[in-house]
């Protein structure tokens, strides 16, 4: 080979593993990206398809929690509609009635969320961001409680 | 009076870094020695200033004074007496004074330490150090006052938030710090030469053992906050792609090319132009990273605090840096003439291949972290982009990186041999094969992937020490003369070689948990035994506890091991009392480099308790294998003066000479 000719296969060879990683990240962010949604946007809103993974936000409906062993149901309102969830696990620790919570899985064709993940963040006055936004939409945001 | 004191610490601080930001530069374009003197004893002032300042701020939390509003906020009489000193951090205000002082003490560590730098090099790296100083010290002063007073001054504080009250506290922000912003003498240093236009070699030497320090930082503060996030947040996870580990983890790739890059630069004159760019990226992510901790844009575990004007303010800053530097750059990089002309199979080329797979990584990271700000911002749609997505991206570039990382040391400059370097690597290679066959045979259902990635594993940390193994001679001379001969080799040699090598252990430990993990989540009564991956756990009982500012539901466990021994284990749930916040007190107990964790769930009202149980194999090689590379990078630093070319005064070099004549 001469030396133009290494210098193109070099080139071309560095081309090749940008594309490559270029791809990946199109399809991951087709593919694995999860998208955010309030029980309004499930049940009137339609915009979740049955079997989708997806996170939902909203605050825990009072007296709604009930326990199996590490088996847990509730639901999930936004004050206008509410969703249940399904959850084996252990919740986190501040995950409480009429607070804010994040929970992460599938929705089922019943609008039944079969949950891998709730999240409720390390901080008592906490509300996670988009919880936050989505209850500022709908003017029923309590008001920042910053000390 | 401490307090207002530290404040006019801070204000003397801007002052003398605003006069430091300017006088020297103006020294160097006009050659006046006086003029680029000054930054010699203002860099050291500065750092004491801000010595002083923040050591005020340590005082106010120590001595609980809550007329201080950020010690009232996060801090408290009842709170442990180590905590009252960590909590200095453990906040805004108190971090980004952490943050400037270490600014301040690295551009002190260069006026001090960098005598045998060039007099227009040092005065203009300071300079650049001292832009940086100012905009953030004024940053602390108009948008983050850590002294500003609350009258009347509240009877009791707030406490600190309970996650951070841990020894972790203590350790991962100071290191993690400490490679961010010392990054930010790379950054300077690349200022400065494209400043006065003169890089060459020497250059890459000056700046190697920087930013080796930096990245041994970075990788231990990395390393730490993800061994601290395991086992306080009883979630059992050791990374979580959260946005904030991503902002200290793409400095880290970049840096760690940096590393690699400059090497090249330093024997063989070329990829400068590349260097330099890496410099000034790798400074303006750590920038980059700042920004998404402090504005809380991006909403993540670590927000801790949140308010728009102090975003606009960072982002003001890095806009200027970054912009600025790369404008800089975009002028002064077509003047670089580059040597050294290598073919694609040789160290340089294996060194490129390095930094093309570390920066590209860098880069898909960076989108993952940054794609969620960007579809809100289009179209209002709110999306996360989790580890999924980060496992499809990250992880198929780092499979060829990890391939290449025996071959690359075996290579020789210029012109490299593939087969003799692979002929050396066949114990490795032999190794990596019989280990994935023991794993296929003695397990039912391991994945491919996993047992891939214990062969890679394999074939990275043995292959890491094959140029010491080839060095010494062995087999083919005796043992004692290969110890002889293993013994002269250069420091940075080892260093290599352990770096390389952790790079193997932390993935077999991630293989390790993430295909064999054993987990249990289950409801448990008193005396109820359950077999988590041999070992025997029986729930024993519920026992209340108080400590100093919370109370406590230890959860006792009874355990057997496989091999009969038996031990308790005493996970619990604590509410802290000023905050009224629970926290998981997680358990574990390691075996070699196993570990039985178990993190408990609330107490029901019929005295059972859900309880989630993990067996972790080879869980710690995942901290283990960064203190591996932490080592590597030490002895390598170490080995700095020794190297040939490396810079030493002429005083240092006569005694020397003076030394070897007598003996």
């Amino acid at each position: 080979m001469t030396r133009k000719q290494k210098r193109l296969a070099v080139i071309g060879g560095m081309g090749a593993v940008l594309l490559v990683a270029v791809l990946l990240v199109m399809t991951a962010l087709r593919d694995e990206i999860v998208f955010f949604y309030t029980p309004s946007d499930i049940i009137t809103g339609d915009k979740a398809n049955s079997g989708q993974r997806i996170r939902l936000g909203g605050l825990v409906k009072e007296g709604s929690i009930v326990r199996n062993g590490s088996e847990i149901g509730f639901t999930v309102t936004d004050t206008d509609q509410e969703i249940s969830v399904a959850y084996t696990g252990i919740l986190p620790d501040l995950f409480r009635e009429g607070q804010g919570v994040v929970t992460e899985g599938v929705i089922t064709p019943q609008n039944t969320l079969i949950a891998d993940t709730v999240l409720a963040k390390h901080d008592e006055n906490y509300v996670p961001k988009e919880v936050a936004d989505a209850l500022k939409e709908k003017g029923v945001w309590q008001g920042d409680n910053k000390p | 009076m401490t307090v207002e004191l530290g404040h006019y610490c801070l204000v003397l601080a801007l002052v003398l870094s605003l006069c430091q930001s300017v006088v020297p530069i103006i020294g160097s374009q006009r050659n006046d020695m006086r003029l680029m003197a000054t930054a010699d004893w203002t860099a050291p002032a500065t750092f004491l200033f801000l010595a002083l300042s923040f050591a005020a701020l340590v005082k106010a939390n120590v001595t609980s004074d809550f007329s201080v509003q950020n010690v009232w906020a996060n801090s408290h009489t009842l709170k442990p007496l180590l905590y009252k000193y960590t909590g200095v951090w453990g906040n805004h205000e108190g971090s980004m004074l952490l943050w400037v002082l270490i600014l301040a003490m690295f551009a002190a560590s260069v006026a001090v330490f960098g005598k045998n730098l060039p007099p227009a090099l040092r005065a203009n790296v300071l300079a650049v150090q001292a832009w940086i100083l100012a905009s953030f010290v004024l940053f602390i002063l108009v948008t983050s006052n850590p002294f500003i007073r609350l009258d009347p001054a509240p009877f009791e504080g707030q406490d600190l938030n309970p996650v951070l009250q841990d020894i972790g506290l203590a350790i991962h922000p100071p290191l993690l710090y400490l490679g961010y912003v010392g990054f930010s003498i790379t950054f300077s240093f690349a200022m400065a030469a494209m400043i006065s236009g003169r890089i060459d070699a020497a250059w890459a030497r000056w700046v190697r053992p920087w930013a080796l320090a930096a990245w041994v930082f970075l990788t231990a503060g990395i390393a730490m906050g993800s061994y601290w996030a395991y086992y306080e947040l009883g979630w059992g996870g050791y990374w979580f792609w959260d946005p904030v580990e991503n902002a200290s983890f793409i400095p880290w790739l970049t840096g760690t090319a940096l590393l690699h890059s400059a090497l090249v630069m330093e024997k063989r004159e070329a990829l400068k132009v590349w260097t330099i760019l890496l410099a000034l990226i790798t400074f303006s992510m750590s920038l980059l990273g700042t920004f998404l901790v402090r504005s809380g844009v991006l909403t993540s575990v670590h927000a801790f605090a949140t308010d728009p004007e102090r975003g606009v303010f960072i982002l003001a800053i890095l806009i200027l840096f970054i912009g600025g530097s790369l404008f800089l750059f975009a002028i002064r990089a077509p003047l670089l003439r580059t040597g050294g002309l290598f073919t694609p199979i040789s160290r340089e080329g294996a060194l490129v291949f390095n930094n093309l797979f570390l920066t590209t990584a860098a880069a898909t990271v960076l989108v993952g972290t940054l794609y969620p700000l960007v579809i809100e911002a289009v179209n209002g749609a709110k999306i996360s982009v989790g580890e999924p997505f980060f496992n499809l991206t990250f992880g198929p570039l780092m499979i060829p990186l990890l391939l290449a990382v025996p071959i690359g040391p075996l290579l020789s400059w210029k012109r490299g041999d593939l087969m003799g370097a692979l002929q050396r690597l066949y114990f490795a290679a032999g190794s990596a094969l019989f280990v994935m066959i023991l794993v296929l045979a003695f397990t039912t259902d391991a994945p491919v992937l996993a047992v891939l990635g214990i062969g890679i594993s394999v074939w990275v940390t043995l292959g890491a020490f094959a140029e010491i193994i080839t060095r010494s001679g062995f087999p083919k001379k005796s043992l004692p003369v290969a110890f002889k001969r293993v013994a002269g080799l250069p420091r940075s040699i080892w260093g290599s070689a352990l770096g390389h090598a952790g790079m193997g252990l932390t993935l077999l430990g991630i293989v390790g948990v993430g295909a064999f993990q054993h987990e249990i989540i289950t409801s448990v009564t008193p005396g109820q035994k359950v077999d988590v991956a041999g070992y025997s756990v029986q729930f024993d009982r519920v026992l209340p506890r108080k400590g100093s500012n919370y109370i406590e539901d230890v959860v006792l466990f009874n355990v057997t091991a496989p091999n009969g021994n038996t031990f308790q284990m005493q996970p619990s749930k604590r509410v802290y009392t000023t905050r009224r916040m629970p926290t998981t007190e997680a358990a574990i107990e390691t075996f070699w480099f196993s570990q039985l964790y178990i993190s408990p769930g609330d107490v029901a009202l019929d005295g059972s308790v859900t309880v989630r149980f993990w067996w972790k194999p080879l869980v710690t090689l995942i901290w283990l294998g960064p203190l591996s590379m932490v080592f590597g990078g030490l002895i390598s630093l170490s080995d700095r003066r020794l190297r040939i070319g490396a810079p030493t005064t002429a005083k240092a070099r006569r005694k020397e000479v003076e030394v070897k004549a007598s003996a």
